[in-house]
């Protein structure tokens, strides 16, 4: 029977460590939408996502008062909206209006974003895919809710550098084109290497196509748990310490399942997967940086933030496999700056870099994520930063992600406010040398040999 | 059969049980277990209940006793058994 210092310890984690569920995501679908009329492709997308969707934020909210757990977003994920549009769309502007039909169904059913403008050109791009990605800035500036993403390079097939270099020119357009809301369409487009096809965190969730008609995926969050469980440990050994994380790791995990069971059954939609990712918030108390610092770090970014990390990192997985029947998505520690107190504190202090940061993304998902830089940043740059963390997921089989934001008009010092769970974030240096020549070069890097592993 | 655990906690004061109990019993709620103590002046509870036979759901239950517990000034918050089964048993 349970006992009451159980029932104070779950009350405690979520009252005072900020345990929730980041994100129920329900993956739906699209590809009985596509059609050759693009009237009807909107229409149908519509439709689709409202039926399905529509007591999605009712049940998560009903979770959340049964339990006692938040569920802090309720979201939806697509099909990559190019293979879905490229029977209809002749053009960057059709693709646009079927951007503009998410945001509306979004919208109707409540949720507060919805992932999956996106297109996978890992190995080439077709004319729809180009399209799509050509049209993203005009998607972001027009729709508050969507998210974009775009694949452009995998460990099976290398990196597309055409893509690349696109996305380069696409991650600036996106600024300027949002350039009045604080660059806002940034923060919600990502570049992808091994993109997982049932991701439930946002801006990079879409529903692959190797997925079911519509399915129910769990991001899990709690770095406040970790935290304050290791702040009992303090001075132990690394056994002590990481079995410490285990079987925290192992309760936050199982509260992800269970809400992932629940919200399935009561949706009548079939269970995917629970994301072990550790999600951090700008909340006080809610950061991944405060665990490597309380592991013994002066400062994230000193000099054992990677071995530390690593450490967290794998822990929580080994923690949270045994925790739930089907683990799948990103799952590892996110170290977004803007979205992390303590990554904003580090930078501010001079501790963190970029540099430091991309080798952090070698051993932890996801990537160099919600990083403001330079507006005068080059699209080459932007391209070369992008080609360094795709490199980077390619060779060590893992999934790597760049979401960089040039903030139009700011440089190194000011700050750029997203507001809510995007945070705030300092602008942060840039190499300055050029990678022009090297970008500009056409065509792809070939895939990686998968032996003599070194 | 679910069962759901009621937790109060807050400052000690008199009748804290009677007023929950009393509600429970109002509802036709059957209190199956209770465990209090009180620490440093601080009133801690766990109740377990049956809530198969109640005349109320779970959403008016839980706002019913919150109410109960702000008249006298303690938290009541109203859970099913199975977050603290998820996470405490194997």
């Amino acid at each position: 029977m349970i006992n009451m210092l159980e029932v104070n310890e779950t009350n405690h984690m979520i009252s005072d460590e900020n345990l929730d569920v980041r994100t129920i995501t329900m993956g739906i679908s699209l590809l009985d939408c596509i059609d050759s009329d693009l009237r009807k492709v909107n229409e149908k997308i519509y439709h689709k996502i409202v039926n399905y969707a529509r007591e999605l934020v009712k049940t998560g909210d009903e979770i959340t008062a049964q339990y006692g757990i938040p569920v802090v977003n309720k979201r939806i994920s697509v099909t990559p909206i190019a293979l879905i549009g490229a029977a209809s769309c002749r053009n960057p502007g059709d693709f646009v209006t079927i951007a503009q039909t998410l945001d509306r169904a979004a919208h109707e059913v409540g949720v507060n974003f919805i992932g999956g403008y996106s297109a996978l050109v890992s190995k080439g791009m077709t004319p729809a895919e180009e399209d799509l990605i050509r049209s993203i800035p005009e998607a972001m500036a027009k729709t508050q809710n969507v998210c974009a993403s775009v694949n452009v390079g995998s460990t099976k097939t290398g990196i597309n550098m055409d893509a690349v270099r696109l996305m380069g020119e696409i991650i600036k357009k996106t600024a300027y084109a949002t350039k009045n809301d604080n660059c806002m369409g940034c923060a919600k487009l990502v570049v992808f290497c091994n993109a997982p096809d049932d991701n439930p965190f946002m801006a990079g969730a879409f529903h692959g196509v190797t997925e079911a008609d519509a399915v129910i995926n769990v991001g899990v969050s709690g770095p406040g748990v970790v935290k304050h469980a290791l702040e009992r440990v303090r001075g132990e050994n690394f056994e002590v310490l990481c079995e410490t994380i285990k079987k925290t790791a192992f309760k936050v995990t199982r509260v992800g399942q269970l809400v992932a069971g629940e919200a399935s059954k009561r949706l009548g939609i079939p269970f995917g997967i629970v994301d072990l990712s550790l999600a951090p918030t700008p909340a006080v108390g809610d950061s991944v940086a405060e665990i490597l610092e309380e592991i013994g770090l002066e400062s994230v970014g000193a000099p054992g933030t990677t071995a530390a990390l690593a450490l967290l990192n794998d822990q929580v997985k080994k923690g949270g496999v045994m925790a739930s029947s089907y683990v799948g998505g990103l799952s590892g520690a996110f170290i977004p700056v803007s979205e992390d107190q303590g990554m904003i504190d580090a930078v501010n202090a001079g501790a963190l870099t970029i540099e430091k940061l991309e080798a952090m993304t070698c051993v932890c998902s996801v990537g160099l994520d919600m990083i403001a830089v330079p507006g005068d940043t080059s699209a080459a740059t932007l391209s070369g930063i992008t080609a360094d963390e795709m490199a980077i997921g390619m060779i060590n089989q893992k999934t790597t992600a760049v979401r960089l934001i040039p903030v139009i008009g700011k440089n190194v010092g000011d700050v750029v406010e997203f507001g809510g769970l995007l945070g705030h974030a300092p602008i942060m240096p840039v190499n300055r040398f050029s990678c022009e020549k090297f970008i500009s070069r056409k065509g792809r890097i070939p895939a990686p040999v998968h032996s003599f592993k070194n | 059969m679910k069962k759901t655990i009621i937790s109060v906690v807050g400052r000690d004061t008199v009748g804290i049980i009677a007023e929950v109990c009393t509600y429970l019993a109002s509802a036709n709620i059957n209190v199956e277990d209770i465990t209090q103590t009180i620490v440093h002046g601080f009133f801690n509870m766990m109740m377990i209940v049956d809530t198969s036979s109640s005349t109320k759901n779970f959403q008016e239950m839980s706002s019913g006793l919150k109410e109960v517990g702000d008249e006298i000034g303690v938290t009541v918050l109203c859970q099913h058994e199975e977050i603290f089964d998820m996470m405490h048993r194997i």
